[in-house]
């Protein structure tokens, strides 16, 4: 079996594992694997850019984007169903890496990371102030059907859950295939040596800025589902500690395959809400020093065990 | 035959360093030509300007009849005038067969992006398998190119030149770091590749047996100019090629202050 098939067989398996699961797990249980989904498909971007050899310490700005976007577009539009906000999120996203990227594709190392910072500091700043966005309380998201069926109804009521999943395996399935194609091999030869693909005909800021876009795609669906499984958006989503988490997610998880960054944003949620439970004044310092001891003793990320296991086998 | 690269008046100064002076240079298609000239001569500027890797200062180059001058290096490279380095320039964290995937993807690029392996298209594969047979790579190909011994890097470096469909090939010092012993076999191998292909070879060497071996024509550099330009025998003659380049001994009486 070929690796696309094998990874798409594996991610379909995964999404029945999970929807099957829907009806028997607890309301905080699939509220956190819906919220661990949503940061994954940010992570899943940041994947892709740290294949490139990019390190994007601004993710948080498509994330909010996305966010946003679901609410304001969705009451502009009158757009009730789920469906259609999450696409509205990850466009508007996209459509912002489209012209960002004419400027963040030129730059590249720390340079590349404290402009995507920068950036996503500014609609910070710029969400803050803006009392018609609902400044620094935000506003509410809400929608009333998802694939048609009542948020309210017996099966409705996994809808956001259901939604999150399924755009995770388009999302995950769709970059493992955008990476064996022969733009997508590019990643790592750029990563590696820009000035060699430049020499084999290949515009190396071009391929940057799609990845920016795929990126942000995927961080904006990540903010709309996020919205939606909230409730809310508010300016935090855009705060530089947001995309740390997301950054801490994608080291955590490592770039090994397109299912790392879920199981690391699964695992990163789980600890941080038992941390929480049992060391409530101290939940940071247990979070920090798990990523310390993946740092130390798994530098590729959680995802190289089982590299290991394999090449051991 | 007439001339698939042309360099006119060709000139790139470095503050009050000229390091090439009003390059004249025709290179006629299917030749092998050899850049011969001490470090610091010139040489590699030459090619770096001829790529698109230095825009310069004054002067032109035309490739197959179109103007070049100033041209990006991966435009210059898709209009079919490649290079490889005297360091290799390889992507260290893909295998050897990768490497070759790479410049035969972007070949492909513009017929079907999005239309890679990954939905059953072969052609690049094949083709990368059948260049790793040619140039002797096929028991490295799935090595990861930062542990391949320099000569193979080397080797991988000017495949991948080739990869990418070349009319014009300039190899940059492709025997430097590589053992005197297999000098001659990849230099056979390289051009014995390359010739198949029909493709007009321009290279930089400092050994000199190596030169005259598979070498049509020389041009010889000193100080960003060109002392000497014509077949092996002549320039080797060349009494200011023997002074400067080759850094023979003169003969009593014979030039010198």
């Amino acid at each position: 079996m070929s690796p696309t098939r094998r990874t798409a067989l594996g991610l379909a398996v995964t999404l029945a594992v999970v929807a099957v699961a829907a009806p028997f797990l607890p309301r905080w249980a699939g509220f956190l694997v819906t919220i661990a989904i949503a940061k994954a498909l940010v992570a899943l971007g940041l994947l892709l850019l740290m294949r490139t050899g990019l390190v994007s310490f601004g993710q948080g700005l498509y994330f909010a984007i996305g966010a946003y976007a679901a609410g304001v577009g969705a009451d502009a539009l009158k757009v009730t169903d789920a469906v259609p906000m999450v696409l509205l999120g990850a466009v508007a996203a996209g459509l912002a890496a489209l012209l960002l990227g004419l400027l963040l594709a030129r730059y590249r190392t720390i340079f590349f990371a404290m402009l995507s910072l920068a950036f996503s500091m500014i609609l910070y700043g710029l969400l803050v102030k803006t009392s018609a966005l609902g400044s620094t309380d935000g506003f509410n998201v809400a929608a009333k059907t998802v694939f048609g069926l009542d948020v309210a109804g017996p099966v409705g009521r996994f809808g956001i859950y259901g939604l999150a999943a399924l755009v995770a395996f388009l999302g995950a399935v769709g970059i493992d295939l955008y990476l064996r194609t022969h733009l997508g091999r590019l990643a790592p030869a750029i990563r590696d040596n820009e000035l060699r693909v430049e020499y084999m005909g290949a515009s190396v800021r071009s391929v940057v800025h799609l990845h920016l876009v795929l990126a942000a795609i995927l961080a904006g669906a990540g903010g709309a589902v996020t919205a939606l499984a909230v409730g809310h958006v508010d300016p935090e989503s855009a705060y530089w500690t947001t995309s740390g988490e997301f950054v801490f997610v994608a080291i955590l998880s490592g770039t090994g395959s397109v299912a790392a960054p879920f199981a690391g944003a699964l695992l990163l949620e789980l600890l941080r809400s038992f941390a929480y439970e049992h060391a409530p004044n101290t939940w940071q310092l247990v979070v920090g020093g798990v990523m310390l001891a993946v740092i130390l003793f798994l530098p590729e990320g959680l995802w190289s065990v089982f590299r290991r296991r394999r090449a051991a086998a | 035959m007439s001339a698939i690269l042309e360099t006119r008046g060709l000139t790139k100064t470095f503050g009050a360093v000229t390091a090439a002076n009003a390059l004249d240079v025709a290179i006629e298609a299917g030749s092998v030509v050899g850049l011969i000239g001490g470090n610091g001569a010139g040489k590699t500027t030459f090619i770096n300007l001829v790529t698109g890797y230095l825009k310069p200062t004054s002067g032109t180059v035309h490739f197959g009849g179109r103007d070049i001058t100033g041209m990006a290096p991966r435009q210059v490279t898709r209009l079919g005038l490649c290079r490889s380095f005297q360091i290799p320039q390889v992507f260290d964290s893909l295998t050897a067969y990768e490497n070759l995937l790479v410049g035969l993807g972007i070949v492909s690029l513009g017929r079907k992006a999005f239309v890679g392996s990954a939905l059953g298209d072969q052609r690049p594969e094949a083709v990368a398998e059948q260049m790793l047979q040619r140039f002797h790579l096929g028991p490295y190909r799935d090595v990861l190119a930062s542990t391949l011994p320099e000569g193979v890097r080397k080797l991988l470096d000017i495949a991948m030149a080739l990869a990418v469909k070349p009319r014009i090939l300039l190899l940059d010092e492709p025997t430097s770091g590589v053992s005197a012993d297999e000098k001659f076999s990849l230099m056979d191998l390289v051009l014995e590749a390359i010739r198949a292909e029909g493709v007009t070879v321009l290279f930089v060497e400092h050994d000199m047996d190596v030169v005259r071996r598979y070498v049509q024509r020389i041009l010889a550099f000193y100080e960003g100019r060109i002392i000497a330009d014509g077949p092996p025998a002549e320039v080797m003659a060349h009494p200011e090629v023997r002074r400067l380049v080759v850094g023979e001994a003169q003969p009593a009486g014979e030039g010198g202050c």
